[in-house]
């Protein structure tokens, strides 16, 4: 019986190798899902040519300003090259409006910022700065793009990782929507 | 066309696979000696094939045709051609056909060097071998063929990782996968000789080669793999606990407890199952190596692009392979009983306790490697297992281990006395203590715990080791007729224990002695480390083949004259739109003096990375004494007078047949 001990933890190892397989070792989950949203309060950027004008321009804004409604908060920079991947699925996504889409200038000088979205457009309704990354540590952005969504609660329900693209949208953001209100 | 012939040629080799997996095992199974005969000419026209593949594919390389998918992907036209004949291996397809090539290079040396073993057994080990071979060649014709064309034609390709591109890692993987793949052969003996039901001091003894050789390979293809790490990637460190590191080194543990076993069965005819499933584990652990590089299921700085289908296909490859083989020893190795006794105190029974650290060893190491694929699919979390972790296990399994090597040399078979044990060491006992004391202080000033264990250890080991060659040249009238009458294996074991010993001194030296520095620097600023003062002159720009460079001068002095001049660089390879560091080194046996660069900053300063490493060196020097110690032993003359003696008994044998 003994001889036939390796065979038993072979096949053990092999079971975990098949369930791995279909996992992905770089994934990292947040977190913060299913948890209140980080409290932030940071400065808005003048907007060149803001898609959406309804949130009008006070100085600051913090959590309290987008509750009631999910909202996506994207962390990007203008010298991120993934954030230049995504942008024109972010403009597409800003036309259809199905979200309000909170960007968050990460660790970037307002000039280069407005320079670059100016060149590109907008698809941000507002745009917040994050100066010092404080927001992002709070966060727990470790590169960007990242992208979260904050449900009507103002849980985190979702967060994306790299380039958000519309499989991914339609996936993993799409049945959060009406989830938390 | 060319690129054709080789998909042709692959094909073919894997028809000629199959038969010569089934052509032996029918002929087995009938007692056909024709049947049985085919093995080893099937074994030789698949060798012919791949070498036809493998050259097709490298004449793509050398010629950049970027119709080959494989070549675009990974050849530029302004790669040197060194580069490009090693780029064949850079990646995923080219390197599974180098493993392909290196396979049925054993298969053929079995085929060619089997004339003293029995023709049933050198068949069988064939027909295995044929088994992997088949299940990789189709693993590549389905997933993962080298040859694929592209269309349309891209004018220009994405050139070779840059990380590649140096000389080290050209020759790091073909060694490494000669010892991976070469442990096959000893997984094919021991396969057979669970078919046969046979197992005795003959089967250990033709196996041992093989098994030497493959671990030799193995040896060197780890040690250039860490000195490429240290060179290329920049962060000074010669082992990280990667688990792709772990993964070439979990079968050279096994593979070292193999070689130790096989002794043990060779010359007293114990521990036969024991050394039937270790030669197995040894090849699953190279399998599972594989596994782990190609199927993306662990992060790893060596992961190659990963594919779950390829991923898929190698578990189930694995899974079948490990499987049977293991199968069959649950069946069969209860018949293969041991008869004698072993004593703790007698040689056997020490290496039975130093396959007993390094198996242990080993598992830790399986254990902290497949943690996190554990955790992760038991969903409880995502987690990492670092260095932390494999230092506090491995480092005090090691320590019985480097005493034993020791007693190994010394205490002789069947049952060793402890007065005369005694009388042999104590004098390299003495050695080691003075050694450890000494060397730390008159080269450091101060004794830190961990260069003293290891400057014990170290030392032990190497005195010990030369115990075996000195106490057969005494035994001898003359120096000259004593040094005449050293076996090779003698001489082998010796150097390998050597190399281990002074592996010992230079990794404990390293940790307790090495010093690591992060500066900014400006422009004609110094700054001062251990004994050595640097200067940053500046950094210019510098044109490479391929690649455009800031190359920075640092010089550096001691006391008051002047040591040497470094230039690292920090290289941009515009074809991947890649930027890598390029450490430049000062290295003599007793310190390296590293230097590289970080980023360059607006006002002409720069971050600089400078390590003090005493006796670095060392840790390679360790690894190649280590292959030196494998290549003496496989070659020693016992394995070929054995030859002729085997060659004379089997004609006897066949006369008193016919």
């Amino acid at each position: 019986m003994r001889y036939a001990i390796p065979l038993v933890v072979l096949a053990v190892l092999i079971g975990f190798f098949a369930v791995g397989l279909n996992r992905d070792p770089r994934l990292l989950p947040s977190p913060l899902i299913g948890k209140a949203a980080p409290a932030f309060d940071l400065p808005v950027l003048a907007a060149p040519a803001a898609a959406d004008t309804a949130v009008a321009a006070p100085q600051r804004l913090g959590n309290a300003a987008f509750a009631g409604k999910p909202y996506l908060v994207n962390f990007f920079a203008s010298w991120c090259a993934g954030c230049q991947v995504e942008h024109p699925y972010l403009m597409t996504l800003a036309r259809q409006g199905v979200v309000t889409l909170v960007g968050v200038d990460y660790k970037d000088a307002q000039a280069d910022v407005s320079q670059w979205l100016a060149a590109r457009g907008n698809p941000y309704a507002p745009i917040l700065v994050d100066l010092d990354g404080r927001a992002g540590i709070d966060f727990g952005v470790y590169g960007v793009p990242e992208t979260f969504l904050v449900g009507a609660d103002g849980r985190v329900l979702h967060k994306h990782v790299g380039p958000l693209t519309p499989e991914a949208f339609e996936h993993d953001f799409k049945p959060l929507l009406g989830a938390g209100s | 066309m060319i690129p054709e012939l080789g998909h042709f040629a692959l094909i073919l080799a894997l028809g000629i696979a199959f038969l010569q997996t089934v052509a032996p095992l029918l002929g087995y199974q009938r007692r056909d000696a024709k049947l049985l005969a085919f093995a080893g000419s099937a074994a030789q026209a698949q060798f012919f094939c791949i070498a036809f593949a493998y050259a097709c594919l490298t004449i793509a390389f050398i010629n950049t045709d970027f119709s080959v998918a494989y070549v675009a992907q990974n050849a530029h036209t302004d790669l040197p051609m060194i580069y490009r004949v090693s780029a064949v291996w850079g990646a995923h397809e080219g390197s599974l056909l180098l493993w392909m090539l290196m396979l049925s290079g054993w298969t053929f040396a079995v085929s060619v060097f089997n004339r003293r073993i029995p023709a049933e057994l050198s068949a069988l080990v064939i027909a295995v071998l044929g088994v992997i071979s088949t299940g990789l060649l189709l693993f590549m014709l389905l997933t993962s063929n080298p040859f694929e064309r592209l269309f349309p034609v891209p004018l220009q390709g994405r050139d070779l990782n840059p990380l590649l591109q140096d000389f080290g890692l050209a020759i790091h993987p073909p060694t490494l996968y000669m010892g991976y793949v070469g442990f096959s052969v000893a997984f094919a003996f021991a396969v057979a000789a669970l078919i046969t039901g046979k197992l005795d001091a003959a089967w250990a003894r033709w196996t041992r080669p093989w098994t030497t050789t493959a671990w030799m390979f193995l040896t060197l293809g780890i040690t250039l793999g860490s000195w490429w790490a240290y060179n290329e990637l920049g962060w000074g460190g010669w082992w990280f606990w990667d688990p792709v590191e772990n993964a070439s080194f979990m079968p050279w543990l096994a593979g070292t407890a193999l070689i130790h076993s096989l002794a043990v069965t060779e010359k007293r005819g114990l521990l036969k199952s024991w050394t039937v499933l270790l030669a197995i584990l040894t090849f699953s652990l190279s399998l599972l190596g594989t596994f782990l590089v190609r199927s993306g299921v662990l992060v790893s700085v060596h992961a190659f692009a990963s594919d779950p289908a390829r991923g898929l296909f190698i578990l189930i490859f694995m899974a079948l392979v490990t499987g049977s083989a293991l199968t069959l020893y649950a069946w069969r190795a209860p018949k293969l009983a041991t008869v004698g006794e072993l004593h703790l105190f007698s040689r056997e029974g020490l290496l039975l306790l130093n396959n007993v650290f390094l198996v242990v060893a080993c598992a830790a190491i399986l254990v902290g490697t497949l943690y996190p694929l554990v955790i992760d699919a038991l969903k409880l979390g995502k987690i990492s297992v670092g260095p932390p972790y494999f230092n506090a296990v491995f480092l005090p399994l090691m320590v019985p281990l480097f005493v034993l090597v020791g007693f190994g040399a010394v205490v002789p078979w069947k049952k060793g006395r402890a007065g005369e044990t005694w009388q042999r060491l104590k004098m390299p006992a003495l050695f080691a203590v003075a050694f450890a004391i000494v060397v730390p202080l008159a080269l450091h000033g101060r004794a830190a715990l961990l260069a003293v264990t290891g400057g014990l250890l170290g030392a032990w080991t190497i005195v010990a080791a030369a115990q075996d060659v000195s106490r057969r040249i005494r035994a001898k009238p003359s120096f000259a007729a004593g040094l005449a009458s050293v076996p090779r294996a003698s001489w082998g074991m010796t150097l390998a224990h050597a190399g281990l010993g002074v592996w010992a001194l230079g990794v404990a030296f390293v940790i307790s002695y090495g010093y690591e520095k992060d500066v900014r620097l400006a422009p004609n600023a110094r700054t001062e480390i251990g004994d050595f003062s640097f200067g940053f002159v500046g950094a210019t720009e510098a044109k490479g083949p391929n690649f455009i460079a800031q190359q920075g001068e640092v010089t550096i002095e001691r006391g008051d004259h002047s040591v040497t001049t470094l230039y690292p660089q920090k290289r941009f390879y515009p074809s991947q739109r890649n930027v890598m560091t390029e450490s430049a080194v000062d290295a003599t046996l007793l310190r390296d003096l590293y230097v590289s660069l970080g980023e360059g900053f607006e006002d002409g300063s720069w971050s600089l990375r400078i390590y003090v490493k005493p006796m670095i060196r060392l840790i390679w020097l360790g690894g190649v004494l280590m292959f030196l110690g494998g290549c003496l032993a496989a070659s020693d003359r016992r394995y070929r007078l054995a030859k002729a003696a085997d060659r004379r008994l089997a004609v006897d044998g066949g006369t008193q047949a016919a």
